[in-house]
């Protein structure tokens, strides 16, 4: 175990700045991708649901 | 043989590659998030502290997984670019398009990484130096690659000058990959070698390596899934969409 206290664990040895910056963007970035990969993907299913349902109205 | 192509041309129908897509992204994203927890638990735990870096070093841990990633990632488009090329197959072009923005973003946080390294350790956030510009480039090639592809209205077109941009820059990694060997350069060395003996400490290594499997199980897992929204997108008036268990109500 490297970390004698929780403070010294976000304290990074004074690279605290350096090291956190680093995988908190990383976390934030691959997390954002996947809310938008998604939403991407419900959005042309709801619309394809959307436009399928009016085709059957017309039909109808 | 001619049995063999027929079997495999039969998943570049966009048709059965949606619901085998749908069926493989949970494993890779399951497998993914395991080999993260594991891998920053060694990042963070088990690594030793390092003699010269202190703890800035654990940098490493996401930095060099994400390079190999924006280059790989870059690799593979071009693969299916000149499978597109050549076979004129239409789920080749929707494979490049769903790996383009993930490659990018992973270019980005190669260099973000890099910058937040360089800081402490060489006492600047960049210098032109030839690794950290051809990453740069790279980073750029995707860009252009979906700015270029998003500007023309016709996918199939758009699938063709993406493809010519994909293959043209392949040339650009393995000037990255060797860029630290050609030309004399504040970046280190390669970390990992195919004909030495590793340099660094065995968890230093493992922490790396299983960080680079977690995104590379990422990669595949969000780029199945972005593929499935591509392939919807483009086959919104074939029949089979239609006739899709989720498009019932």
């Amino acid at each position: 175990m490297n970390w004698g206290s929780a403070g010294e664990f976000f304290a990074m040895g004074g690279y605290g700045l350096y090291v956190w910056g680093s995988f908190g963007v990383t976390a934030a970035a691959l997390l954002i991708e996947v809310v938008l990969v998604r939403h991407r993907l419900a959005a042309v299913r709801r619309g394809l649901r959307r436009e399928l349902a009016a085709d059957r109205d017309t039909q109808d | 043989m001619s049995q063999r192509l027929i079997n495999w041309f039969k998943f570049a129908s966009p048709a059965s590659f949606y619901p085998l897509a749908g069926k493989m992204w949970p494993w890779f994203a399951a497998l993914g998030t395991a080999l993260a927890a594991a891998g920053l638990w060694i990042s963070f735990f088990v690594a030793p502290t390092d003699f010269q870096q202190g703890e800035g070093y654990r940098i490493i841990f996401i930095h060099v997984p994400a390079s190999w990633m924006s280059m790989f990632i870059y690799c593979v488009m071009a693969f299916w670019a000149a499978i597109g090329i050549t076979f004129n197959t239409r789920l080749s072009g929707m494979m490049s398009s769903a790996l383009a923005p993930t490659g990018a973003l992973f270019a980005f946080l190669s260099l973000w990484t890099g910058a937040l390294w360089g800081k402490p350790m060489w006492g600047a956030w960049w210098v032109w130096d030839a690794r950290l510009t051809s990453e740069l480039i790279l980073f750029f090639l995707y860009i252009g690659y979906i700015a270029l592809t998003a500007a023309i209205d016709d996918p199939r077109r758009a699938d063709k000058a993406g493809a010519i941009v994909a293959l043209v820059g392949v040339v650009n990694v393995p000037i990255i990959y060797f860029s630290v060997k050609w030309w004399n350069t504040l970046h280190q060395g390669a970390s990992v070698s195919m004909t030495k003996a590793p340099t660094m400490a065995t968890t230093m290594l493992w922490g790396m390596l299983i960080m680079a499997l977690a995104f590379w199980m990422y990669s595949i897992a969000i780029a199945l899934y972005r593929v499935r929204a591509i392939i919807l997108e483009r086959e919104r008036h074939a029949t089979w969409v239609a006739e899709l268990p989720e498009m019932q109500r």
